[in-house]
């Protein structure tokens, strides 16, 4: 068996008296790629923004239930602190306008008070642009503001910018939904480079997606999970129906 | 056929309506305008912006007085109101609930509070017990006037912000008070500038609550606890007086008045193209 680095045990999340997420059962394996996928409205997204507890800055936030990172509950820890292990990329990119790509990429640093001297700093942008496909692309303009970039490469720059802090696991929430089929392909590659280093875990409701870039697949419905497993094997021979109707298309 | 050619009279009707209705409501503004610069604009000279005022009859005088005075209130309200101004914006945009709703339409009150009675509350917290008019309690006046202003400018731009901004912070571990100081207030920088600058410009006429905080002074004075005399207080005294020397001055003075709340607007203009940030 492979190395377990995240337990999600008996979870339950949610908004006021509504549950969104129900009796929720994972297991995240280390340097692996896990897609969680389904239809909208399905708790993909209310999942990975509870690994790294940003689900509780809405408010009536509610959520029962454990989750381990590396065997130690992160509701123990402070949610700052988990944080700076579990990255995240959103669904459309933000980059902070007010600063250029340099800054945007260390911002990680500069934002928690850290302070790097200058080849430090000049390391961590070299190498996590490097790590996110972008340094061919701007290494002339690191001082430009991050909003000029296309959407594409903003996606990319805040890929290298949760991954300038060196968590363990990278949350990735439809990074590829806002863009276009090459900043997409880009994007999954780059995922596929990554898996070395961290842990992602990629929310997508695009089947093919799934298929392509992930070793283990989660398939939610309604809030619950459906199924769990490798990414060959669900999308060979899955267990349930209605896994199986989903990925044939015949609804979702 | 024929409907569509009447569509077009009608449209065609409408735009010249709208034309002629825009360029009426414009007149009076010109004509402030040119009525200010004819009169106004033989009184400025090096002189005028150099020299104190002097005494009916004698030929020449300036507003140096009025200037630094306008300038000193103007420093004292902004000192005064845009810490409190930032950090109640900042509250009224992060959190709702009923304190804050409450706070929200007491800001709207303090906002429709004529300034005469501003003033008259400078005059009772501040005149009366220093003894005497001074600069600080104008500025505490118009201050008072700027308050509402920089929070309501606070409370919007920090709005605008989107969330998504916000998380990104937090993804990183950013804990609130460095989010909201490193990440939302930046990012707001220049549209909270232009509200202050908008305020600066609201108060720089103020004429009513400096009647009795300021008073006024015809002799150079820096001291913030002495009376000093501010461009609009000038005008207002000059204006009146029967001396034909003083009434141009007062011209001059109001020349100098529009040209600044003028020069302010373009400042805001460029600052809000420049700072326009794309999210």
């Amino acid at each position: 068996m492979e190395n377990k680095i995240l337990e999600i045990k008996n979870f339950y999340a949610g908004f006021g008296k509504k549950w969104i997420l129900r009796n929720i059962n994972l297991a995240i394996y280390k340097n692996k790629v896990t897609a969680v996928m389904g239809p909208s409205g399905c708790g993909k997204t209310t999942l990975v923004r509870c690994i790294n507890r940003l689900h509780e800055i809405s408010p009536q936030a509610v959520y029962k239930g454990d989750i381990l990172l590396d065997e130690k509950s992160i509701f123990s820890v402070q949610p700052v602190k988990l944080r700076r292990k579990v990255g995240m990329v959103f669904q459309r990119p933000n980059p902070f306008p007010a600063m250029n790509i340099y800054d945007n990429v260390i911002s990680g640093y500069i934002l928690n008070g850290i302070k790097l001297s200058r080849r430090e700093k000049d390391r961590i942008v070299e190498e996590s642009l490097k790590r996110a496909y972008l340094w061919k692309e701007v290494k002339n303009e690191l001082f430009k503001k991050g909003t000029f970039l296309s959407g594409g490469q903003q996606q990319r720059l805040c890929i290298a910018r949760a991954l300038a802090v060196e968590p363990e696991i990278l949350l990735m929430d439809e990074p590829a939904s806002a863009l276009d089929p090459t900043a997409t392909l880009k994007i999954e590659e780059l995922i596929q480079g990554l898996k070395k280093k961290y842990t992602i875990i990629i929310v997508t409701h695009n089947m093919q997606q799934a298929a392509r870039i992930s070793d283990y697949t989660a398939f939610l419905m309604l809030g619950e999970l459906v199924e769990y497993d490798e990414t060959n094997r669900m999308f060979t021979r899955p267990s349930k129906k209605v896994t199986e109707d989903y990925i044939t298309g015949r609804f979702g | 056929m024929g409907k569509i050619t009447f569509r077009i009279y009608k449209d065609r009707a409408f735009k010249i309506a709208v034309c002629t209705l825009s360029m009426l409501s414009l007149i009076p503004l010109f004509l402030i305008i040119i009525q200010v610069i004819l009169k106004g604009a033989s009184a400025i000279n090096w002189h005028f912006f150099t020299h104190l005022p002097l005494p009916p009859g004698e030929p020449g005088g300036g507003i140096l007085n009025a200037l630094l005075g306008t300038f000193m209130l103007i420093i004292i309200a902004v000192i005064l109101s845009l810490p409190l101004g930032v950090l109640t914006g900042i509250l009224l945009s992060e959190i709702d609930n009923k304190f804050t709703a409450s706070l929200r339409i007491l800001v709207n009150l303090l906002q429709g509070i004529p300034s005469i009675v501003i003033g008259i509350l400078a005059y009772i917290w501040i005149v009366v017990p220093l003894r005497h008019f001074s600069a600080f309690s104008g500025g505490v006046a118009l201050g008072l006037m700027m308050l509402p202003m920089i929070i309501k400018s606070v409370e919007e731009t920090m709005k605008l912000i989107p969330l998504s901004l916000k998380e990104a912070s937090f993804a990183l571990g950013v804990n609130y008070t460095r989010t909201i100081l490193k990440v939302i207030l930046p990012a707001a920088a220049g549209g909270m500038a232009s509200g202050i600058i908008i305020g600066i410009s609201r108060i720089a006429g103020e004429t009513a609550p400096l009647l009795f905080t300021a008073f006024g002074n015809p002799f150079l004075n820096l001291n913030p606890l002495k009376p000093v005399d501010s461009l609009p207080l000038l005008i207002f005294n000059y204006a009146m007086s029967p001396y034909a020397g003083w009434q141009r001055i007062a011209w001059g003075a109001s020349l100098v008045l529009v040209g600044f709340v003028f020069l302010l607007n373009v400042v805001v203009k460029t600052l809000a193209e420049r700072w326009k940030i794309k999210f």
